[in-house]
Protein backbone atom coordinates (compact mmCIF):
# COMPACT_ATOMS: atom_id res chain seq x y z
CA UNK A 1 0.00 0.00 0.00
CA UNK A 2 1.31 3.41 -0.82
CA UNK A 3 0.12 6.95 -0.22
CA UNK A 4 -0.32 9.19 -3.21
CA UNK A 5 -0.09 12.97 -3.36
CA UNK A 6 -3.86 13.03 -3.79
CA UNK A 7 -4.29 11.07 -0.55
CA UNK A 8 -2.18 13.62 1.31
CA UNK A 9 -4.10 16.52 -0.19
CA UNK A 10 -7.42 14.85 0.71
CA UNK A 11 -6.41 14.17 4.31
CA UNK A 12 -4.97 17.67 4.65
CA UNK A 13 -8.25 19.14 3.42
CA UNK A 14 -10.21 17.06 5.96
CA UNK A 15 -7.91 18.30 8.72
CA UNK A 16 -8.23 21.90 7.42
CA UNK A 17 -4.47 22.09 6.79
CA UNK A 18 -3.04 24.23 4.05
CA UNK A 19 0.14 22.60 2.74
CA UNK A 20 2.80 24.10 0.49
CA UNK A 21 4.03 22.17 -2.51
CA UNK A 22 7.17 21.21 -0.61
CA UNK A 23 5.23 20.08 2.49
CA UNK A 24 2.91 17.92 0.39
CA UNK A 25 5.97 16.23 -1.09
CA UNK A 26 7.61 15.83 2.32
CA UNK A 27 4.50 14.36 4.02
CA UNK A 28 3.84 11.97 1.16
CA UNK A 29 7.32 10.51 1.66
CA UNK A 30 7.05 10.45 5.46
CA UNK A 31 3.62 8.85 5.50
CA UNK A 32 4.80 6.18 3.06
CA UNK A 33 7.78 5.47 5.25
CA UNK A 34 5.58 5.14 8.37
CA UNK A 35 3.11 2.84 6.62
CA UNK A 36 6.01 0.85 5.19
CA UNK A 37 7.31 0.26 8.70
CA UNK A 38 3.89 -0.79 9.98
CA UNK A 39 3.54 -3.09 6.96
CA UNK A 40 6.01 -5.44 8.66
CA UNK A 41 2.99 -6.66 10.63
CA UNK A 42 1.57 -8.11 7.45
CA UNK A 43 4.29 -10.74 7.55
CA UNK A 44 2.89 -12.14 10.79
CA UNK A 45 0.14 -14.72 10.96
CA UNK A 46 -2.69 -12.97 12.84
CA UNK A 47 -5.39 -15.57 12.13
CA UNK A 48 -6.27 -16.15 15.79
CA UNK A 49 -5.44 -12.69 17.11
CA UNK A 50 -8.41 -10.64 18.30
CA UNK A 51 -8.39 -7.07 16.90
CA UNK A 52 -7.02 -4.64 19.47
CA UNK A 53 -9.67 -2.21 20.75
CA UNK A 54 -7.40 -0.61 23.31
CA UNK A 55 -3.68 -0.70 24.02
CA UNK A 56 -4.19 -1.13 27.78
CA UNK A 57 -5.77 -4.41 28.94
CA UNK A 58 -8.58 -2.77 30.90
CA UNK A 59 -12.34 -2.93 30.59
CA UNK A 60 -15.47 -1.53 32.25
CA UNK A 61 -13.96 1.56 33.80
CA UNK A 62 -17.18 3.16 34.96
CA UNK A 63 -18.40 5.90 37.25
CA UNK A 64 -21.64 6.12 39.29
CA UNK A 65 -24.36 8.51 38.10
CA UNK A 66 -23.87 11.15 40.79
CA UNK A 67 -23.86 14.87 40.07
CA UNK A 68 -20.58 16.61 40.83
CA UNK A 69 -19.59 20.23 40.55
CA UNK A 70 -19.49 22.18 37.30
CA UNK A 71 -17.50 25.32 36.65
CA UNK A 72 -18.88 28.84 36.24
CA UNK A 73 -19.09 31.16 33.21
CA UNK A 74 -15.88 33.03 33.95
CA UNK A 75 -13.84 29.88 34.29
CA UNK A 76 -15.46 28.22 31.28
CA UNK A 77 -14.75 31.22 29.07
CA UNK A 78 -11.38 32.22 30.49
CA UNK A 79 -9.41 30.68 27.60
CA UNK A 80 -11.94 31.50 24.91
CA UNK A 81 -10.76 33.98 22.26
CA UNK A 82 -14.25 35.48 22.06
CA UNK A 83 -17.41 35.33 24.10
CA UNK A 84 -20.42 37.32 25.23
CA UNK A 85 -22.99 36.98 28.01
CA UNK A 86 -21.74 33.57 28.99
CA UNK A 87 -21.72 32.24 25.44
CA UNK A 88 -18.66 31.22 23.45
CA UNK A 89 -18.60 33.14 20.19
CA UNK A 90 -17.31 31.55 17.01
CA UNK A 91 -16.73 33.06 13.56
CA UNK A 92 -18.89 32.32 10.53
CA UNK A 93 -19.50 28.58 10.16
CA UNK A 94 -18.87 27.08 6.74
CA UNK A 95 -20.77 23.89 6.05
CA UNK A 96 -18.54 22.55 3.28
CA UNK B 1 -46.85 4.58 -0.46
CA UNK B 2 -47.76 4.94 -4.07
CA UNK B 3 -46.99 8.37 -5.45
CA UNK B 4 -49.36 8.89 -8.38
CA UNK B 5 -49.19 5.07 -8.88
CA UNK B 6 -45.72 5.55 -10.29
CA UNK B 7 -43.34 5.39 -7.37
CA UNK B 8 -42.94 3.46 -4.18
CA UNK B 9 -41.30 5.21 -1.23
CA UNK B 10 -38.69 3.53 0.94
CA UNK B 11 -37.88 4.96 4.36
CA UNK B 12 -35.48 4.23 7.20
CA UNK B 13 -35.04 6.30 10.35
CA UNK B 14 -32.37 7.31 12.80
CA UNK B 15 -33.77 8.29 16.17
CA UNK B 16 -31.67 10.10 18.80
CA UNK B 17 -32.93 9.67 22.34
CA UNK B 18 -31.55 11.55 25.34
CA UNK B 19 -31.15 9.05 28.15
CA UNK B 20 -32.59 10.04 31.50
CA UNK B 21 -29.42 9.97 33.60
CA UNK B 22 -28.66 12.56 36.27
CA UNK B 23 -25.21 13.25 34.85
CA UNK B 24 -23.58 13.47 31.44
CA UNK B 25 -22.13 10.44 29.70
CA UNK B 26 -18.44 11.13 30.41
CA UNK B 27 -18.43 13.65 33.29
CA UNK B 28 -20.44 14.43 36.42
CA UNK B 29 -22.06 17.64 35.13
CA UNK B 30 -25.84 17.66 35.49
CA UNK B 31 -28.02 16.85 32.47
CA UNK B 32 -30.78 19.16 33.70
CA UNK B 33 -32.53 20.98 30.85
CA UNK B 34 -32.52 24.75 30.52
CA UNK B 35 -29.80 26.04 32.88
CA UNK B 36 -28.09 29.36 32.25
CA UNK B 37 -25.72 29.01 29.28
CA UNK B 38 -22.39 27.31 29.94
CA UNK B 39 -23.05 26.60 33.62
CA UNK B 40 -23.47 22.80 33.30
CA UNK B 41 -19.94 22.39 31.98
CA UNK B 42 -16.53 21.20 33.12
CA UNK B 43 -13.11 20.59 31.55
CA UNK B 44 -14.29 17.20 30.17
CA UNK B 45 -17.40 18.36 28.28
CA UNK B 46 -15.64 21.55 27.22
CA UNK B 47 -12.89 19.43 25.68
CA UNK B 48 -10.04 21.02 27.64
CA UNK B 49 -6.66 19.48 26.83
CA UNK B 50 -5.74 16.72 29.26
CA UNK B 51 -9.26 16.23 30.64
CA UNK B 52 -10.24 12.57 30.63
CA UNK B 53 -13.71 11.06 30.15
CA UNK B 54 -15.09 8.31 32.42
CA UNK B 55 -18.18 6.41 31.26
CA UNK B 56 -21.39 6.71 33.32
CA UNK B 57 -22.54 3.20 34.35
CA UNK B 58 -26.19 4.21 34.18
CA UNK B 59 -25.85 5.08 30.47
CA UNK B 60 -24.83 1.48 29.78
CA UNK B 61 -27.69 0.18 31.93
CA UNK B 62 -30.24 2.30 30.04
CA UNK B 63 -28.79 1.35 26.65
CA UNK B 64 -29.07 -2.35 27.54
CA UNK B 65 -32.61 -1.83 28.84
CA UNK B 66 -33.75 0.00 25.69
CA UNK B 67 -32.04 -2.63 23.55
CA UNK B 68 -33.85 -5.47 25.33
CA UNK B 69 -37.22 -3.70 25.02
CA UNK B 70 -36.55 -3.31 21.27
CA UNK B 71 -35.66 -6.99 20.86
CA UNK B 72 -32.01 -6.17 20.08
CA UNK B 73 -29.01 -8.42 20.56
CA UNK B 74 -26.83 -7.00 23.32
CA UNK B 75 -23.11 -7.01 22.44
CA UNK B 76 -20.73 -8.93 24.67
CA UNK B 77 -17.93 -6.59 23.70
CA UNK B 78 -18.43 -2.95 22.81
CA UNK B 79 -16.22 0.12 22.46
CA UNK B 80 -16.28 3.83 21.75
CA UNK B 81 -14.81 5.58 18.72
CA UNK B 82 -14.03 9.13 17.73
CA UNK B 83 -16.09 10.56 14.88
CA UNK B 84 -13.99 13.43 13.55
CA UNK B 85 -15.53 16.60 12.14
CA UNK B 86 -15.08 20.33 12.50
CA UNK B 87 -18.21 21.97 13.82
CA UNK B 88 -18.34 24.15 16.92
CA UNK B 89 -21.30 22.32 18.51
CA UNK B 90 -18.61 20.09 20.05
CA UNK B 91 -15.43 21.70 21.26
CA UNK B 92 -13.13 18.72 20.68
CA UNK B 93 -13.49 18.49 16.89
CA UNK B 94 -14.80 14.98 17.34
CA UNK B 95 -17.84 13.31 18.81
CA UNK B 96 -17.32 10.33 21.06
CA UNK B 97 -19.63 7.73 19.55
CA UNK B 98 -19.64 4.05 18.62
CA UNK B 99 -18.69 2.84 15.16
CA UNK B 100 -18.22 -0.87 14.45
CA UNK B 101 -19.02 -2.39 17.85
CA UNK B 102 -22.27 -0.74 19.04
CA UNK B 103 -23.87 -1.87 22.30
CA UNK B 104 -27.09 -3.04 20.60
CA UNK B 105 -27.26 -5.13 17.45
CA UNK B 106 -30.17 -6.35 15.36
CA UNK B 107 -33.69 -6.05 16.74
CA UNK B 108 -37.04 -4.61 15.72
CA UNK B 109 -40.64 -4.02 16.62
CA UNK B 110 -44.08 -4.77 15.23
CA UNK B 111 -46.35 -2.01 13.99
CA UNK B 112 -49.99 -2.09 12.93
CA UNK B 113 -51.45 0.11 10.20
CA UNK B 114 -55.09 -0.31 9.11
CA UNK B 115 -55.23 -3.72 10.77
CA UNK B 116 -52.11 -4.95 8.94
CA UNK B 117 -49.22 -6.03 11.15
CA UNK B 118 -45.66 -5.48 9.99
CA UNK B 119 -42.22 -6.03 11.47
CA UNK B 120 -39.83 -3.08 11.24
CA UNK B 121 -36.21 -4.10 11.69
CA UNK B 122 -33.72 -2.22 13.85
CA UNK B 123 -30.17 -2.37 12.51
CA UNK B 124 -28.37 -1.21 15.62
CA UNK B 125 -28.37 1.23 18.52
CA UNK B 126 -25.30 2.95 19.86
CA UNK B 127 -24.29 5.29 22.68
CA UNK B 128 -22.85 8.72 22.01
CA UNK B 129 -22.60 12.22 23.44
CA UNK B 130 -25.03 14.98 22.48
CA UNK B 131 -23.63 18.24 21.04
CA UNK B 132 -23.99 21.80 22.31
CA UNK B 133 -26.46 24.38 21.02
CA UNK B 134 -25.63 27.06 18.49
CA UNK B 135 -27.41 30.39 18.31
CA UNK B 136 -26.76 32.18 15.02
CA UNK B 137 -26.58 35.96 14.73
CA UNK B 138 -28.50 35.98 11.43
CA UNK B 139 -31.62 34.12 10.32
CA UNK B 140 -29.81 31.01 9.16
CA UNK B 141 -26.43 29.46 9.60
CA UNK B 142 -25.29 30.49 6.10
CA UNK B 143 -26.25 34.13 6.51
CA UNK B 144 -24.70 34.50 9.98
CA UNK B 145 -21.33 36.14 10.47
CA UNK B 146 -20.92 34.62 13.89
CA UNK B 147 -22.61 32.15 16.22
CA UNK B 148 -22.88 31.79 19.98
CA UNK B 149 -22.33 28.41 21.61
CA UNK B 150 -23.82 26.92 24.79
CA UNK B 151 -22.23 23.63 25.83
CA UNK B 152 -24.76 22.71 28.55
CA UNK B 153 -26.14 19.95 26.34
CA UNK B 154 -22.71 18.77 25.16
CA UNK B 155 -22.09 15.37 26.70
CA UNK B 156 -25.72 14.53 27.53
CA UNK B 157 -26.00 10.80 26.79
CA UNK B 158 -27.77 9.76 23.61
CA UNK B 159 -28.86 6.43 22.24
CA UNK B 160 -29.04 6.51 18.44
CA UNK B 161 -31.47 3.88 17.16
CA UNK B 162 -31.10 3.05 13.46
CA UNK B 163 -33.91 1.26 11.64
CA UNK B 164 -33.79 -0.85 8.50
CA UNK B 165 -35.28 0.79 5.36
CA UNK B 166 -38.46 -1.23 5.98
CA UNK B 167 -41.14 1.46 5.89
CA UNK B 168 -43.23 2.02 2.76
CA UNK B 169 -45.70 4.73 3.76
CA UNK B 170 -46.01 7.77 6.02
CA UNK B 171 -48.54 5.98 8.28
CA UNK B 172 -45.97 3.17 8.72
CA UNK B 173 -43.29 5.70 9.65
CA UNK B 174 -45.57 7.39 12.19
CA UNK B 175 -46.68 4.04 13.62
CA UNK B 176 -43.04 3.02 14.05
CA UNK B 177 -42.09 6.31 15.73
CA UNK B 178 -45.10 6.31 18.05
CA UNK B 179 -44.42 2.73 19.10
CA UNK B 180 -40.72 3.38 19.56
CA UNK B 181 -41.28 6.47 21.71
CA UNK B 182 -43.96 4.63 23.71
CA UNK B 183 -41.55 1.76 24.48
CA UNK B 184 -38.82 4.21 25.47
CA UNK B 185 -41.28 6.00 27.74
CA UNK B 186 -42.45 2.74 29.37
CA UNK B 187 -38.89 1.57 30.00
CA UNK B 188 -38.15 5.00 31.51
CA UNK B 189 -34.79 5.27 29.77
CA UNK B 190 -35.83 8.74 28.54
CA UNK B 191 -38.32 11.38 29.63
CA UNK B 192 -39.33 11.49 25.93
CA UNK B 193 -40.13 15.22 26.08
CA UNK B 194 -40.27 15.83 22.35
CA UNK B 195 -40.88 19.58 22.76
CA UNK B 196 -37.58 19.84 24.67
CA UNK B 197 -35.71 17.91 22.00
CA UNK B 198 -35.31 14.73 24.11
CA UNK B 199 -36.10 12.68 21.02
CA UNK B 200 -35.01 13.74 17.52
CA UNK B 201 -35.63 12.09 14.18
CA UNK B 202 -33.54 11.86 10.99
CA UNK B 203 -35.48 10.63 7.96
CA UNK B 204 -33.89 8.74 5.08
CA UNK B 205 -36.26 8.54 2.16
CA UNK B 206 -36.06 7.55 -1.51
CA UNK B 207 -38.47 6.75 -4.32
CA UNK B 208 -38.27 3.98 -6.88
CA UNK B 209 -40.48 3.01 -9.80
CA UNK B 210 -43.30 0.65 -8.78
CA UNK B 211 -42.08 -2.92 -8.96
CA UNK B 212 -38.37 -2.01 -8.90
CA UNK B 213 -36.20 -4.09 -6.58
CA UNK B 214 -33.18 -1.82 -6.29
CA UNK B 215 -33.27 1.28 -4.11
CA UNK B 216 -33.47 4.80 -5.50
CA UNK B 217 -31.15 7.62 -4.41
CA UNK B 218 -32.06 8.81 -0.93
CA UNK B 219 -31.93 12.08 0.93
CA UNK B 220 -31.53 12.44 4.68
CA UNK B 221 -33.49 15.16 6.48
CA UNK B 222 -32.12 15.81 9.95
CA UNK B 223 -33.32 16.90 13.34
CA UNK B 224 -37.10 16.80 13.37
CA UNK B 225 -38.65 16.76 16.82
CA UNK B 226 -42.38 16.20 16.42
CA UNK B 227 -44.59 13.64 14.71
CA UNK B 228 -46.42 16.37 12.82
CA UNK B 229 -43.13 17.76 11.43
CA UNK B 230 -42.18 14.25 10.34
CA UNK B 231 -45.45 13.87 8.46
CA UNK B 232 -45.29 17.28 6.79
CA UNK B 233 -41.61 16.93 5.97
CA UNK B 234 -42.16 13.53 4.35
CA UNK B 235 -45.15 14.73 2.32
CA UNK B 236 -43.02 17.56 1.00
CA UNK B 237 -39.88 15.52 0.34
CA UNK B 238 -41.73 12.68 -1.42
CA UNK B 239 -43.53 15.15 -3.70
CA UNK B 240 -40.24 16.94 -4.40
CA UNK B 241 -38.43 13.73 -5.34
CA UNK B 242 -41.36 12.65 -7.53
CA UNK B 243 -41.17 15.98 -9.41
CA UNK B 244 -37.40 15.53 -9.93
CA UNK B 245 -37.90 11.99 -11.26
CA UNK B 246 -40.91 12.99 -13.40
CA UNK B 247 -38.73 15.62 -15.05
CA UNK B 248 -36.29 12.88 -16.00
CA UNK B 249 -33.67 14.18 -13.56
CA UNK B 250 -31.77 12.44 -10.80
CA UNK B 251 -32.30 12.90 -7.07
CA UNK B 252 -29.08 14.20 -5.50
CA UNK B 253 -27.89 12.21 -2.52
CA UNK B 254 -27.63 14.86 0.19
CA UNK B 255 -28.39 15.95 3.71
CA UNK B 256 -31.36 18.28 3.97
CA UNK B 257 -32.91 20.37 6.69
CA UNK B 258 -36.61 20.94 7.44
CA UNK B 259 -37.78 24.53 7.54
CA UNK B 260 -40.84 24.41 9.79
CA UNK B 261 -41.96 27.97 8.97
CA UNK B 262 -41.87 27.60 5.21
CA UNK B 263 -42.84 23.91 5.24
CA UNK B 264 -40.01 22.90 2.90
CA UNK B 265 -36.81 20.85 3.02
CA UNK B 266 -33.59 22.61 1.98
CA UNK B 267 -30.13 21.37 1.02
CA UNK B 268 -27.78 21.37 4.01
CA UNK B 269 -24.83 19.66 2.36
CA UNK B 270 -24.45 17.25 -0.52
CA UNK B 271 -22.88 13.84 0.00
CA UNK B 272 -20.01 14.60 -2.39
CA UNK B 273 -18.75 17.20 0.02
CA UNK B 274 -19.82 15.23 3.08
CA UNK B 275 -17.32 14.50 5.78
CA UNK B 276 -15.17 11.48 5.84
CA UNK B 277 -15.42 10.96 9.59
CA UNK B 278 -12.15 8.99 9.98
CA UNK B 279 -13.48 6.95 12.89
CA UNK B 280 -10.86 5.45 15.17
CA UNK B 281 -11.04 3.75 18.58
CA UNK B 282 -11.30 6.22 21.48
CA UNK B 283 -8.01 5.77 23.35
CA UNK B 284 -9.30 7.59 26.47
CA UNK B 285 -12.04 5.04 27.21
CA UNK B 286 -11.62 1.38 28.08
CA UNK B 287 -13.84 -1.05 26.14
CA UNK B 288 -16.93 -2.64 27.67
CA UNK B 289 -17.28 -6.33 28.41
CA UNK B 290 -20.95 -7.06 29.07
CA UNK B 291 -21.43 -10.47 30.66
CA UNK B 292 -24.81 -12.20 30.44
CA UNK B 293 -25.41 -11.75 34.16
CA UNK B 294 -25.38 -8.00 33.66
CA UNK B 295 -27.91 -8.31 30.82
CA UNK B 296 -30.06 -10.64 32.93
CA UNK B 297 -29.99 -8.16 35.82
CA UNK B 298 -31.30 -5.41 33.53
CA UNK B 299 -33.81 -7.79 31.97
CA UNK B 300 -35.42 -8.24 35.38
CA UNK B 301 -36.03 -4.49 35.63
CA UNK B 302 -38.01 -4.34 32.38
CA UNK B 303 -41.58 -3.24 33.05
CA UNK B 304 -44.62 -4.76 31.39
CA UNK B 305 -44.47 -3.21 27.91
CA UNK B 306 -47.44 -1.50 26.22
CA UNK B 307 -48.29 -4.48 24.02
CA UNK B 308 -48.46 -6.86 26.99
CA UNK B 309 -50.55 -4.35 28.95
CA UNK B 310 -52.99 -3.96 26.07
CA UNK B 311 -53.39 -7.73 25.83
CA UNK B 312 -54.00 -7.99 29.60
CA UNK B 313 -56.65 -5.25 29.54
CA UNK B 314 -58.44 -6.93 26.65
CA UNK B 315 -58.59 -10.16 28.65
CA UNK B 316 -60.27 -8.11 31.41
CA UNK B 317 -63.00 -7.12 28.96
CA UNK B 318 -61.78 -3.86 27.41
CA UNK B 319 -62.14 -3.32 23.67
CA UNK B 320 -58.93 -3.12 21.63
CA UNK B 321 -59.61 0.59 21.17
CA UNK B 322 -60.09 1.28 24.89
CA UNK B 323 -57.01 -0.76 25.80
CA UNK B 324 -55.06 1.30 23.26
CA UNK B 325 -56.25 4.60 24.75
CA UNK B 326 -55.43 3.54 28.32
CA UNK B 327 -51.93 2.32 27.41
CA UNK B 328 -51.11 5.27 25.13
CA UNK B 329 -49.05 6.78 27.94
CA UNK B 330 -47.37 4.97 30.79
CA UNK B 331 -48.68 7.51 33.29
CA UNK B 332 -52.33 6.87 32.38
CA UNK B 333 -51.77 3.13 32.24
CA UNK B 334 -50.13 3.14 35.69
CA UNK B 335 -53.03 5.20 37.07
CA UNK B 336 -55.51 2.70 35.63
CA UNK B 337 -53.62 -0.28 37.08
CA UNK B 338 -53.39 1.37 40.49
CA UNK B 339 -57.17 1.92 40.54
CA UNK B 340 -57.73 -1.61 39.26
CA UNK B 341 -55.99 -3.00 42.33
CA UNK B 342 -58.92 -1.85 44.50
CA UNK B 343 -61.76 -1.82 41.98
CA UNK B 344 -62.42 -4.90 39.90
CA UNK B 345 -64.74 -3.86 37.08
CA UNK B 346 -62.19 -2.94 34.41
CA UNK B 347 -64.75 -1.86 31.82
CA UNK B 348 -66.51 0.62 34.14
CA UNK B 349 -63.15 1.88 35.38
CA UNK B 350 -61.95 2.41 31.80
CA UNK B 351 -65.09 4.42 30.98
CA UNK B 352 -64.47 6.72 33.94
CA UNK B 353 -60.73 7.07 33.30
CA UNK B 354 -61.16 7.80 29.59
CA UNK B 355 -64.26 9.94 30.15
CA UNK B 356 -64.75 12.11 33.21
CA UNK B 357 -61.25 11.81 34.69
CA UNK B 358 -59.48 12.63 31.41
CA UNK B 359 -61.91 15.46 30.71
CA UNK B 360 -61.28 17.03 34.14
CA UNK B 361 -57.52 16.75 33.66
CA UNK B 362 -57.65 18.21 30.15
CA UNK B 363 -59.92 21.08 31.18
CA UNK B 364 -57.46 21.98 33.92
CA UNK B 365 -54.41 21.27 31.73
CA UNK B 366 -53.18 18.86 34.36
CA UNK B 367 -51.14 15.76 33.61
CA UNK B 368 -52.24 12.46 35.08
CA UNK B 369 -49.16 12.19 37.32
CA UNK B 370 -50.18 15.48 38.97
CA UNK B 371 -53.84 14.49 39.25
CA UNK B 372 -55.38 15.75 42.51
CA UNK B 373 -57.59 12.65 42.45
CA UNK B 374 -55.58 9.55 43.27
CA UNK B 375 -56.25 6.16 41.69
CA UNK B 376 -57.37 4.83 45.10
CA UNK B 377 -59.80 7.72 45.51
CA UNK B 378 -61.33 7.02 42.11
CA UNK B 379 -61.72 3.35 43.03
CA UNK B 380 -63.52 4.33 46.25
CA UNK B 381 -65.93 6.56 44.30
CA UNK B 382 -66.82 3.77 41.88
CA UNK B 383 -67.29 1.42 44.82
CA UNK B 384 -69.90 3.83 46.23
CA UNK B 385 -71.88 3.58 42.99
CA UNK B 386 -71.77 -0.21 43.05
CA UNK B 387 -72.94 -0.30 46.65
CA UNK B 388 -75.88 1.91 45.74
CA UNK B 389 -74.76 4.71 48.05
CA UNK B 390 -74.81 7.23 45.20
CA UNK B 391 -76.05 7.18 41.62
CA UNK B 392 -73.73 7.44 38.62
CA UNK B 393 -75.03 10.93 37.98
CA UNK B 394 -74.29 12.14 41.50
CA UNK B 395 -70.88 10.46 41.24
CA UNK B 396 -69.96 12.78 38.38
CA UNK B 397 -70.50 15.85 40.53
CA UNK B 398 -68.70 14.19 43.46
CA UNK B 399 -65.73 13.58 41.14
CA UNK B 400 -65.60 17.29 40.32
CA UNK B 401 -65.63 18.14 44.02
CA UNK B 402 -62.88 15.59 44.62
CA UNK B 403 -60.83 17.29 41.90
CA UNK B 404 -61.18 20.76 43.39
CA UNK B 405 -60.91 19.82 47.08
CA UNK B 406 -58.76 16.67 47.05
CA UNK B 407 -61.21 15.12 49.54
CA UNK B 408 -62.26 11.46 49.49
CA UNK B 409 -65.56 10.56 47.83
CA UNK B 410 -67.09 9.22 51.07
CA UNK B 411 -66.32 12.47 52.88
CA UNK B 412 -67.94 14.60 50.18
CA UNK B 413 -71.05 12.40 50.05
CA UNK B 414 -71.43 12.68 53.83
CA UNK B 415 -70.72 16.42 54.05
CA UNK B 416 -73.14 17.29 51.28
CA UNK B 417 -75.78 14.70 52.19
CA UNK B 418 -75.62 13.17 48.75
CA UNK B 419 -76.23 9.58 49.77
CA UNK B 420 -78.87 7.94 47.66
CA UNK B 421 -82.30 7.37 49.17
CA UNK B 422 -82.67 3.59 49.10
CA UNK B 423 -85.08 3.42 52.01
CA UNK B 424 -88.27 1.90 50.56
CA UNK B 425 -90.51 3.47 53.19
CA UNK B 426 -89.21 6.96 52.51
CA UNK B 427 -89.47 6.48 48.76
CA UNK B 428 -93.02 5.06 48.89
CA UNK B 429 -94.21 8.20 50.66
CA UNK B 430 -92.76 10.39 47.91
CA UNK B 431 -94.13 8.10 45.21
CA UNK B 432 -97.65 8.38 46.68
CA UNK B 433 -97.37 12.17 46.72
CA UNK B 434 -96.21 12.29 43.10
CA UNK B 435 -98.95 9.92 41.90
CA UNK B 436 -101.67 11.91 43.59
CA UNK B 437 -100.28 15.15 42.19
CA UNK B 438 -100.22 13.67 38.64
CA UNK B 439 -103.29 11.44 38.32
CA UNK B 440 -103.43 11.79 34.54
CA UNK B 441 -99.92 10.33 34.06
CA UNK B 442 -100.73 7.44 36.35
CA UNK B 443 -103.91 6.82 34.36
CA UNK B 444 -101.99 6.98 31.05
CA UNK B 445 -99.51 4.40 32.27
CA UNK B 446 -102.24 2.05 33.41
CA UNK B 447 -103.88 2.50 29.97
CA UNK B 448 -100.69 1.11 28.40
CA UNK B 449 -98.68 4.26 27.69
CA UNK B 450 -95.33 3.05 28.97
CA UNK B 451 -93.72 6.42 28.36
CA UNK B 452 -95.81 8.05 31.07
CA UNK B 453 -93.70 6.34 33.72
CA UNK B 454 -90.68 8.37 32.65
CA UNK B 455 -92.43 11.57 33.60
CA UNK B 456 -93.36 10.21 37.01
CA UNK B 457 -89.79 9.01 37.68
CA UNK B 458 -88.56 12.46 36.70
CA UNK B 459 -90.90 14.07 39.21
CA UNK B 460 -89.73 11.73 41.97
CA UNK B 461 -86.07 12.46 41.18
CA UNK B 462 -86.85 16.16 41.23
CA UNK B 463 -88.58 15.83 44.61
CA UNK B 464 -85.49 14.07 46.01
CA UNK B 465 -82.94 16.40 44.35
CA UNK B 466 -81.68 13.47 42.28
CA UNK B 467 -80.87 11.38 45.34
CA UNK B 468 -83.52 8.68 44.96
CA UNK B 469 -82.11 5.32 43.91
CA UNK B 470 -83.36 5.25 40.30
CA UNK B 471 -83.57 1.45 40.03
CA UNK B 472 -85.55 1.21 43.20
CA UNK B 473 -87.87 4.08 42.19
CA UNK B 474 -88.66 2.30 38.94
CA UNK B 475 -89.40 -0.96 40.67
CA UNK B 476 -91.58 0.56 43.41
CA UNK B 477 -93.47 2.80 41.00
CA UNK B 478 -94.34 -0.09 38.70
CA UNK B 479 -95.57 -2.15 41.64
CA UNK B 480 -97.68 0.73 42.81
CA UNK B 481 -99.30 1.33 39.43
CA UNK B 482 -99.97 -2.29 38.55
Amino acid sequence: MSISREDVEYVAALARLELTEQETQEYTEQLNSILGYAAMLERLDTTDVVPTAHAVPLHNVLREDQVGSSINHEKALRNAPDGEEGFFRVPKISLT
Amino acid sequence: MVVANKYEMVCGLEVHVELQTKTKIFCSCTTEFGGEQNTHVCPVCLGMPGALPVLNREVVNYAIKAGLALNCEIAEFSKFDRKNYFYPDLSKNYQTSQFDLPICGKGGLEIEVDGEKKWIGITRAHMEEDAGKLVHSGDTITTSNESSVDYNRAGVPLLEIVSEPDMRSIPEVLAYLEKLVQILEYTEVSDCRLEQGSVRFDINVSLRPMGATTLGTRTETKNLNSFSSVRRCMEYEIARQARVLDAGEKVVQETRTWDEGQGVTLTLRSKEEAHDYRYFPEPDLAPLVIDREWVERIHKTLPELPEARRARLQVLGLSAYDAGVITQSKALSDFFDAALSSYEDAKTLANWVMGDVTRLLNTNQCSVVDSPISAAQLAELLGLIDKGTISGKIAKSVLEDMYSTGKDAGVIVKEKGLAQISDEGALLGIIDDVISANPQSAEDYRAGKDRAIGFLVGQIMKATKGQANPGLVNKLLKEKLS
